[in-house]
């Protein structure tokens, strides 16, 4: 199958498992105790402009109507008004997200580049100081909260030392660059604003970290399990005992096989990542989709909800078949069984 | 006599593990003259592989190596340079892994494989050979390996092969390299009776023409007889006997080996072969004497207190064993 056959499937697949992830969040979102329409208005307002509201909601519908009204919506281009800030969630979403976006893929960059090579440098180097210093650096990242680090960060790197920012995306003062994408260091790169660029980047470079270190523990760890086990393999042996010369051996012969746990676990990673976002990017006041989902959920703005955890829904599927597909462009062995069902 | 190609003395391989150090071989001692076919034989886990992986330097991370002279052509290969180490295993010495699934990585095609070996074997030649020239001499290495549809296999992983194929691939790619001795690890054990056949006998077609030596390790006796001159016996990590091979299987001398021949079955009958009773010795704490003494039929109370050391027995046969004097 070709490669372009494999996403579509995939695709596919992917429309099922978000059109459930729909059904059961819209249902738990609305079963929970509470009367959003009385939550949006005041305690004080009258009986009759809640029920108003209630009727504008459809809430006084059967649930399975809900669902079909709220489908056809979204089929529509809208995910619904949000109750809090009266506008569609789709707009709310595109506002806020781009933040977030930009804060994991941030992480995510983080992650690969220290976690790959400090993983396979530990796993060459099995049970010396540098693999020790690995893993003792490794067990503190796993076991730690990222909103420790979030913490930690804050106290030493804004509070005592000073030396980078600690609150939102640019520094007051800093015209962010025109919305193209919505990630400022992005924009500001297309549009040649290189002090903007340098600007979000210090600004980036705390949260994605705390964010990224747990992730980069876990990864080194199997990068490094993953390295000590093809070193014995017979593969690597034989490849050493046809004189092939060091480097290329470790960066393509022991490399490409030890990576493909690594990059498996990337999805995953990606989960947590965004969970984690959400603690991260209030520590840092960063102006992402976290504040807006926090507040969705204590006021029961319904479409809010379902909208901020089908977006992320959304991106993890997404991330998902991304990882998937690089899995299979390294081990072809994955790839022709996965592409021939 | 021609002249002395690889010279092993006092080769001791140990292995750290968790519970202590665990002493494989002992005192291994090993000579290969050139164009001269070698058999090294013995039951599983008996230090084969690891005689040989020591020769190669590519023991495990967890070996330690307290003794050891390994002569290639009169030079110590343990205290060889990673330079001349390169050279050695690009042009002089190549090792055909017991397993040939194992042997080839998984995620690459025979291709980029094949091609890296071909050119940095040519590369230590003073060939820089271009893509083209690197190509045509992977397509002849193959064809050598007598591997039909060169240009198909090249563009295989080696998931999509057979077995045989496999092992004719891992003989094309140690083709490259061996020029001067050939280490074959139990070629074609893992494959049916047939394709082991034909493995061997390829093998034996290749060495000869080509006049390189080769050690073939096995432990099918039947797969040694008919191809190699001569025979070293191993048991538990040491030799115990080497002959020239017609001479080992009319008069084995070492207990060991009488065993080892009498458990092969026969076609003629005579019910289940008798075999060796009991195991090869923990390698812990292994028999201070002779470490066959725990399965040994003609024990002495001398072989449980001293090592027995390789005596002359006969013209080009040695024996370890007091039963032939100390």
């Amino acid at each position: 199958m070709r490669l372009i056959t494999y996403i579509a499937k995939r695709v596919g697949y992917t429309v099922f498992v978000l059109l459930g992830l729909s059904i059961l969040i819209f249902t738990l979102a609305r079963v929970l105790p509470g009367d959003p329409a009385r939550m949006a208005l005041s305690p004080r307002a009258p009986e009759w402009a809640v029920e108003k509201l209630r009727e504008q909601l459809r809430l006084n519908e059967p649930l399975p109507i809900q669902y079909i009204y709220w489908l056809r919506d979204v089929f529509s281009g809208s995910l619904g008004e949000s109750l809090v800030t009266r506008r569609d969630v789709l707009t709310d979403i595109t506002e806020f997200l781009p933040a977030t976006l930009e804060l994991l893929l941030f992480a995510l960059i983080f992650d690969v580049i220290i976690a790959i090579p400090i993983g396979m440098l530990a796993g060459r180097k099995a049970n010396t100081w540098i693999d020790n210093l690995v893993r003792g650096f490794a067990y503190i990242g796993v076991t730690i909260p990222a909103f420790v680090f979030a913490i930690i960060f804050l106290l030493i790197f804004g509070y005592i030392l000073q030396i980078a920012p600690t609150v939102g995306r640019l520094s007051p003062g800093v015209m962010p660059p025109p919305r193209i994408t919505g990630l400022i260091t992005i924009d500001s790169l297309i549009t040649g604003n290189f002090s903007t660029f340098v600007d979000a980047l210090s600004h980036l470079i705390l949260p994605s970290f705390a964010l990224a270190l747990g992730p980069i523990a876990q990864e080194a760890r199997i990068t490094r399990a993953s390295v000590v086990e093809n070193l014995n393999k017979d593969y690597i042996l034989a490849s050493i005992s046809h004189g092939i010369p060091e480097r290329l051996i470790v960066l393509k012969y022991l490399m490409r096989p030890s990576l493909i746990p690594t990059v498996s676990i990337l999805g995953l990673d990606i989960a947590s990542l965004m969970g984690w976002a959400f603690l991260v990017e209030s520590i840092f006041n960063w102006p992402g989709m976290s504040r807006y989902g926090i507040i969705a959920m204590l006021r029961k703005d319904l479409n809010a909800i379902v909208g901020v955890v089908m977006v992320t829904g959304l991106v993890f599927a997404i991330a998902n078949i991304v990882v998937d597909v690089i899995v299979s462009l390294l081990d072809p062995r994955i790839r022709m069984v996965e592409r021939a069902k | 006599m021609s002249s002395t190609l690889l010279n092993v003395e006092e080769l001791q391989v140990h292995f750290k593990v968790y519970g202590g150090i665990l002493k494989v071989l002992n005192d291994v001692a090993l000579t290969v003259n050139e164009k001269e076919k070698v058999g090294l034989i013995g039951e599983s886990g008996c230090g084969k592989t690891t005689t040989m992986k020591a020769i190669m330097r590519i023991l495990p991370w967890n070996a330690i190596v307290p003794k050891a002279k390994i002569y290639f052509k009169g030079k110590d290969i343990m205290k060889m340079s990673d330079s001349e180490l390169k050279r050695l295993r690009r042009r002089s010495i190549s090792m055909i892994f017991q397993d040939p699934t194992a042997a080839l990585n998984p995620v690459f095609k025979i291709r980029d494989q094949l091609f890296d070996i071909v050119k940095y074997a040519n590369l230590e030649m003073g060939k820089n050979l271009s893509k083209k020239e690197i190509e045509e001499e992977a397509i002849r290495l193959l064809r050598e390996a007598a591997l039909p549809e060169p240009e198909r296999i090249l563009d295989s992983y080696p998931f999509q092969l057979s077995g045989g194929m496999r092992q004719r691939v891992c003989i094309a790619m140690a083709l490259a390299s061996a020029h001067e001795l050939l280490i074959a690890d139990e070629p074609g054990t893992s494959l049916d009776v047939t394709i082991e056949d034909q493995i061997l006998r390829l093998l034996k077609q290749i060495v000869e023409e080509k006049r390189t030596s080769i050690i073939l390790i096995s432990h099918a006796l039947g797969a040694v007889k008919g191809f190699v001159d001569r025979v070293y016996v191993m048991y538990a990590g040491c030799i115990v006997e080497s002959a020239r091979t017609p001479d080992l299987f009319r008069e084995p001398l070492h207990p060991y080996t009488k065993g080892l021949l009498a458990a092969v079955p026969k076609l003629t009958g005579g019910g289940i072969p008798s075999g060796i009773k009991g195991r090869v010795p923990d390698y812990m704490n292994p028999p201070l004497g002779c470490r066959f003494v725990t399965r040994c039929e003609y024990a002495m109370p001398i072989c449980e207190k001293k090592q027995p050391r390789m005596i002359k027995a006969g013209n080009d046969h040695e024996v370890a064993c007091f039963l032939y004097g100390e």
